[in-house]
């Protein structure tokens, strides 16, 4: 079996602070990750390869530095890693960020490919299925677990808002991965002491068949027409009364934000 | 392309097992909105098994039209079917604006179609507004809610959207507004059709990470014991939350450690984040301070929480937390 698993290098928005007075973003020291969903997708590859011997490749689009992430994933257990890098796909929307990879993925043979559910410095869990379109494959998203029957046959678990549905499908397919899905394992020393010799395939423009129009910033149909922090917060205003009163001041206040 | 050819604001409306979604229902007040800015319809899209008895209801909700398939292909979602049904309907009557509701349903169909349709799509919008070109102001939280960004889609057409649930203001039912209801068929290619569901399982999910909460009630020393959670857990109920706490009664051992809120628990940014007999120490705060609305209730009128609450009410959590429940229970049976 072979599978592709998607990732992404995003800087850890756990991290990211408000500078209090102004309300900016203070990015400034915040730490680069391997998006949380995509390492429960590669672990998710890596628990098939333990039980089917499959082969693991992983590709990223980004910049230089998302080198790191690519040894990383060697380091966990990957065999073979691509990344895709090239000015021509940057400031690329979802739609021609999924034009790019999906161009790269097309060159590549797979039975099963993997992506995370969303990134955590976009949420917007669009990639993975426009990906899925462009390829003309099926897809399952939110997927908390995932059966091969040795053949052809997927059986997934995937993740509703009222519980789950368990879903059947044949590979070659893509599935969207949540980080909850497992707890992914940590890279072997041995990996990492060989994963800074190993080699990344670096494929850019001309590595793919992909009309250009359709990449980057000139293949989105959406841009960003201004972007602001919600600004800096003042403390609200504190009432002193009777438990009845105080509800009525709390229940026009959630009236008023619409949550009930 | 030629953008005058497009116009109307089309919603998704999601439904499971025959019922309309919550969500549908705001995106329809908000297409409303839209609609007469750009003086345009609003058409519903339907698209069930069974389902054309629903078709009123949506115009009292403020449709101008409502497209209805019904087809057995359609009686639960898949990916496939639906993507093909909206697929056709947008090829065949060029909305300007689709809205979708950013639920695992609409967030599985949306992208599917932007790919299809090569068009652009904005996720999981908390804002939505008509320019002075008449394009679509799409507003959506970013880097992890720390960031508003708008977004435009200026080039192509239908300009997409999908919105979070919870945020659109619903309009009031209206049953004696006019709508025409049309049925629609859709030539599907079932050969395409290649997920089977096998089973959907409903359960009282009280597994729903805190992070991903959009309402938390969080306890702290106020609260003080497992019967005190309990009360919580009942208010919870009312507002579809999920219990949390402050780190003092993960210490006590009364609440466990993946519910903690704070430095060395988890960095929650909830809709709605009550902090119930909460101090708020520093290492709290840092917890949850960027949860977008903030109400605490807490004996001690100089706690620290007061400073970070949008809303405060110094009282006692034992009384106010019995009386809010009950409130709500009431006001949340009589309907939406």
């Amino acid at each position: 079996m072979k599978i592709v698993v998607c990732i992404k290098q995003v800087p850890d928005t756990t991290e990211i602070k408000l500078d209090p007075k102004t309300g900016t973003m203070i990015r400034d020291g915040v730490p680069s990750i391997m998006n949380p969903d995509d390492k429960g997708g590669l672990e998710m590859a890596l628990q098939l390869k333990d039980k089917y011997g499959a082969h693991v490749t992983v590709i990223t689009m980004g910049p230089p530095q998302a080198d790191e992430i690519l040894r990383e994933a060697f380091a966990m257990g990957a065999d073979r890693a691509i990344h895709l890098s090239d000015r021509k796909f940057a400031g690329a929307d979802t739609l021609a960020t999924s034009n790019a990879i999906a161009g790269a993925l097309r060159m590549l043979e797979f039975d099963l490919l993997i992506t995370g559910r969303q990134a955590i410095d976009g949420d917007t869990a669009q990639v993975g299925p426009q990906i899925a379109e462009h390829l003309e494959l099926p897809q399952v998203t939110y997927v908390e677990d995932l059966k091969f029957d040795g053949n052809k046959t997927f059986t997934i678990r995937k993740s509703t808002e009222e519980g789950y549905q368990i879903v059947e499908v044949e590979g070659p397919c893509v599935v969207t991965v949540l980080a909850t899905a497992n707890k992914a394992r940590y890279m072997s020393v041995r990996g990492i002491v060989e994963a800074y010799d190993r080699e990344v395939e670096v494929w850019n423009y001309s590595n793919i068949s992909v009309d250009e129009a359709k990449l980057g910033l000139n293949g989105s149909p959406t841009r960003v027409f201004k972007s602001f922090t919600k600004g800096a917060k003042s403390a609200g205003k504190v009432f002193e009364v009777e438990p009845t009163e105080a509800v009525d001041i709390i229940v026009e206040k959630l009236k008023e934000k619409f949550i009930i | 392309m030629d953008k005058t050819q497009y116009k109307d604001v089309y919603v998704f409306v999601e439904q499971r097992d025959g019922q309309v979604q919550k969500v549908a229902v705001e995106l329809l007040g908000k297409a409303r909105e839209l609609a007469d800015c750009l003086n345009e319809k609003v058409v519903a899209v339907l698209l069930g098994y069974e389902i054309a008895d629903k078709a009123q209801e949506l115009i009292a909700y403020g449709a101008d039209v409502v497209l209805c398939a019904d087809s057995k292909e359609l009686v639960q979602y898949t990916t496939e079917p639906y993507a093909q049904a909206i697929t056709q309907v947008v090829r065949e009557r060029k909305p300007s604006i689709v809205l979708i509701g950013a639920t695992t349903i609409g967030r599985d169909l949306g992208p599917r179609l932007s790919a299809r349709l090569e068009t652009g799509l904005t996720a999981d919008c908390t804002g939505l507004d008509i320019s002075d070109d008449r394009d679509l102001l799409m507003t959506r939280p970013a880097f992890g809610g720390n960031l508003m960004a708008t977004i435009i889609c200026k080039a192509h057409r239908p300009q997409m959207s999908t919105v979070r649930p919870g945020v659109m203001r619903a309009k009031e039912k209206d049953e004696s507004r006019m709508g025409t209801v049309e049925m629609l068929n859709i030539n599907f290619d079932k050969s395409k059709f290649k997920v089977k569901v096998l089973e959907t399982v409903k359960e009282q999910k009280n597994k729903i990470d805190i992070t991903e909460a959009k309402v938390l009630i969080s306890g702290g020393r106020g609260v003080g014991s497992t019967e005190g959670f309990a009360a919580l857990e009942k208010l919870a109920g009312t507002l579809n939350a999920e219990v949390s706490s402050s780190r003092a009664m993960v210490d006590a051992g009364i609440m466990p450690h993946d519910r903690q809120v704070g430095q060395t628990g988890k960095t929650v940014r909830p809709n709605l984040y009550f902090a119930m007999g909460i101090s708020g120490a520093i290492q709290h705060l840092a917890g949850m301070e960027e949860s977008d609305f903030i109400i605490a209730v807490n004996k001690d009128k100089y706690a620290p929480i007061f400073n970070v609450a949008d809303l405060g009410i110094v009282g006692d959590v034992k009384k106010v937390v019995p009386i809010l429940t009950e409130r709500l229970a009431a006001l949340t049976k009589n309907g939406k």
